[in-house]
């Protein structure tokens, strides 16, 4: 059998000059050589998380004061003038970006999360775990996700944790799907052999051979997941079920104001109100996939020709 | 082609450097190579990978793989300067005067399209000759190339042929607009020795009947020895020697030709078997319906190697499948140190599973490209033995050094090491678990003759080192000698013949064996003719 020689403990304090690949150097290498779009959606996208988060010291009035005057023009008091019944709506768009991306991120996270697993296992197993899932993906896939969550929705009633949970199920679908394609690539490597000839299990293999080597499509498809859910439930409030009031949130501010735009040739910037969220989801889309454009680009071993 | 009038020299390449662009820096690739090539004259390229054979054969042609550029030289076919030709114009001589055989024909041909119309396409679109016209000339192309029912093997698709018939398909395409130059590259690397002859009687044939002037890029000098008139071998980007095949075989000038077939004079002197590891008893297996062992007996010795050799389909690798437990047997048992092992790998204990290791041929994908050398080789460290934290470390330095590399290399990442290294350290993973036995598939056959020697005197010293037997799966005919005691040729799933290297590799041989043996090109420039006449 293998016997080793006595190792003398100098030997074993070993500085190796070889540059430490930790996660930061790699990252900061990348952001180096980033192109501009990429710079100007991770900048955005800063700007956005900044302001979810100091919401409560950055916004001038609360979330839901109501002042007397209700339909306020834009002025020095109330910079971009109040809604129907008279709350701020620089304010309420402040918060808004709290409320609408946190769901969202929230959403996305579990979404992975559920899906991101069973593709993993799936992949895997290959046998009747597998064609279980996939037929359980396929019948969800089939109903039309925004029809689909309207009708879960008034099942179980319009609360928070229910539109996280129903749009993360019905996104977890996508995810899966993606998440079992490409691991089934990464399965049948050789690496993945060994560790089953070493008697390693499943949770083992799912993470730590299969997923380091898959992270980088779903980071991608996370982005793009991430705009899509964050597009549904604008679009959820819009349609009121979303989220609630009082509850500030971008997709209900659009539809609260929508019929200003009417107003536009007496008072443009009464017109303009309700484009204000709108643009303010429009801008966080575009950001989110200018960094996914770069990080798929980076990731697809394209050269630059 | 050539008229009387024409100069002699088809192709001149003149000082010529390439470099490349990747980690962020430009390196050189072609560091100034000079290189003639006359009409019909056929020009073998060796050396290892990484030595810029493949880029030097697509230079020939005006061409660099994006990422690369000519930064200086001249490339003179017939007269005009490709280097200074535009793109479109260089086009023009493209799969039409110059031509080029890629090492995979599997990936190079369209699954979509029938392969007579692939292969007249560039003849027919360059205008060269009429649809029917080309379809006949590619008819007789198909038969010249000895290829099975030449009229109408062309209106079947690509996955309808096996891969020596792709090959040779591939070289119709090739030769289809009766092109002044073609390219070979590495085109019966991933072929078994046995269709390897086939294919390049076939292309050896096909160019000397048409006088068509060639650059054969290969790594495998006893295949350059039948296929050119002359060699040049090459190393990091420059000229080591250039000289006609004879006089290159017979006296190699420098050191590093020299070197280039040590291996063939690697040989181990066999030792007789003591006690027996591991046993295939009776075993058949199945994937589905599919048959691939049948009735499969195989004895492994301690401290020995057994070589298991046989073209790809003959049930090598099913073999070890079954011995590792990914494949359970549908008859038969498997015995380790004369107890049963149980026959799926997940009624087996931990203890079983450490002691029978395996190594792969690719090393790269062997290897999780995530995983620094340190949590490749710590795992089975930890996972078998439990060493964790400073000891791991401690074990896992030793271990480097068993296979000659320092403690630098354990935060490097698989991408980070050469195919050798990636290899060694394949084999510190194995050696890790502290085995009895070793399962080798085809360790060497992706490496170069000189890393293959280093790999397969490393396995020598390790087995005397610490009692470790091979099972070693390969279809070189030269590795079996220079690394086995025992040979199991196998065929079909079936065990042909097996027994000492001594008497398995002295003759009478059954039919087998004698054609797997006389297959293995040598380093004689005579050795295809002889063999064909002999046929």
């Amino acid at each position: 059998m293998i016997k080793s020689e006595p190792t003398d403990s100098s030997k074993v304090v070993i500085e190796n000059n070889f540059e430490k690949r930790t996660f930061w150097n790699r990252a900061k290498l990348e952001l180096k050589k980033s192109p501009g779009t990429a710079r100007f959606g991770m900048i955005v996208i800063l700007f956005y998380i900044i302001v979810a988060l100091f919401a409560p010291w950055l916004a001038p009035y609360g979330e839901s004061q109501v002042f007397p005057i209700p339909y306020e023009p834009w002025g020095q008091e109330f910079v971009f003038g109040t809604d129907q019944i008279g709350r701020d709506i620089l304010s309420r768009m402040i918060f808004g970006a709290r409320n609408t991306v946190g769901i969202a991120v929230a959403t996305t996270l579990i979404s992975f999360l559920i899906g991101g697993a069973l593709g993993l296992a799936a992949a895997i197993n290959r046998s009747w775990l597998d064609q279980v899932l996939s037929r359980c993906v396929d019948v969800l896939m089939a109903i039309p996700s925004l029809i689909f969550a309207l009708v879960l929705l008034s099942i179980f009633g319009t609360s928070i944790v229910n539109l996280i949970l129903i749009i993360a199920v019905l996104d977890a679908t996508r995810v899966f799907r993606l998440t079992r394609a490409v691991s089934l690539n990464v399965v049948v490597m050789d690496f993945v052999e060994a560790a089953r000839l070493r008697g390693e299990g499943l949770g083992w293999i799912m993470r730590r051979e299969i997923l380091p080597n898959i992270l980088p499509p779903l980071i991608a498809e996370f982005g793009l997941r991430f705009c899509f859910v964050f597009l549904t439930i604008a679009g959820l409030s819009f349609l009121g079920v979303g989220i609630q009031p009082p509850l500030a949130d971008w997709g209900s501010m659009v539809r609260e104001t929508a019929m200003l735009i009417q107003f536009a040739q007496y008072d443009l910037k009464a017109g303009l109100t309700p484009l204000l969220p709108a643009s303010a989801i429009a801008l966080l889309t575009v950001a989110v996939n200018f960094v996914v454009d770069w990080f798929l680009h980076k990731t697809s071993g394209l050269r630059d020709e | 082609m050539s008229d009387s009038d024409q100069s002699k020299t088809l192709l001149e390449i003149k000082n010529l450097k390439i470099r490349g662009f990747s980690d962020e820096k430009w390196h050189d690739i072609i560091k100034g190579i000079d290189l003639t090539l006359n009409r019909g004259e056929v020009l073998g390229i060796i050396g290892e990978s990484g030595a810029g054979k493949s880029t030097l054969g697509l230079a020939a042609m005006g061409y660099t793989q994006p990422g690369c550029e000519i930064t200086s030289g001249e490339i003179i076919f017939d007269g005009a300067n490709l280097i200074s030709l535009s793109q479109k114009k260089k086009q023009k001589y493209w799969g039409n005067r110059m031509t080029y055989v890629a090492q995979s024909a599997a990936a190079s041909f369209n699954p979509a399209h029938r392969l007579i119309n692939q292969t007249t396409a560039s003849t027919i679109r360059a205008g060269l000759n009429t649809k029917d016209g080309a379809f006949k000339d590619a008819r007789d192309l198909y038969g010249a190339l000895n290829l099975p029912d030449p009229q109408n093997i062309g209106d079947r698709y690509p996955h309808q042929v096996s891969g020596g018939q792709l090959q040779r398909l591939m070289t119709a395409m090739a030769m289809s607009p009766r092109p002044d130059l073609i390219i070979f590259d590495e085109p019966t690397t991933a072929l078994d020795v046995t269709t390897q002859v086939e294919v390049l009687a076939a292309m050896r044939g096909i160019v000397e009947e048409f006088d068509t002037a060639a650059i054969y890029i290969t790594h495998d000098l006893s295949v350059v020895a039948q296929m050119a008139d002359r060699i040049k071998v090459l190393r990091y980007g420059e000229e080591v020697e250039e000289a006609e095949t004879r006089r290159m075989l017979a006296d190699p000038k420098e050191e590093y030709t020299k070197s280039l077939w040590s291996v063939r004079s690697l040989e181990k002197k066999e030792e007789v078997a003591g006690d027996i590891v591991l046993e295939m008893r009776s075993i058949s297996a199945a994937y589905g319906a599919a048959k691939v062992l049948f009735d499969v007996d195989l004895k492994l010795p301690r401290a020995r190697t057994v070589a298991v050799v046989g073209e790809s389909g003959s049930g090598k690798s099913t073999a070890a499948r079954v011995i590792t437990g990914l494949l359970p047997p549908s008859e038969g048992s498997v015995l380790f140190n004369g107890e049963d092992l149980p026959a799926e790998l997940k009624h087996r204990t931990r203890e079983q599973l450490r002691k029978i290791q395996m190594i792969y041929q690719m090393a790269d994908v062997a290897m999780n490209p995530r995983q620094t050398v340190r949590e490749i080789i710590g795992r089975p460290l930890e996972f078998y033995l439990g060493l964790k934290g400073q000891a791991n470390k401690i074990r896992t330095i030793e271990l480097l050094e068993l296979i000659d590399l320092d403690e630098s290399f354990i935060d490097r990442l698989p991408s980070e090491l050469s195919g050798g290294q990636k290899q060694r350290v394949c084999i510190a993973r194995a050696l890790a678990a502290n085995p009895e036995i070793i399962i080798c598939d085809e360790v060497t056959s992706a490496l170069d003759q000189i890393v293959q020697e280093g790999i397969l005197q490393l396995l020598m010293r390790l087995q005397k080192e610490f009692q470790i037997s091979y099972l070693f799966i390969t279809h070189d005919i030269s590795t079996v000698k220079a690394i086995s005691d025992q040979v199991v040729v196998m065929s079909d799933g079936k065990v042909v013949e097996q027994g000492l290297k001594s008497i398995v590799f002295s003759p009478p041989h059954p039919k087998y064996t004698e054609l797997l043996l006389s297959s293995v090109p040598e380093m004689d420039p005579d050795w295809l003719t002889n063999l064909l006449n002999q046929r």
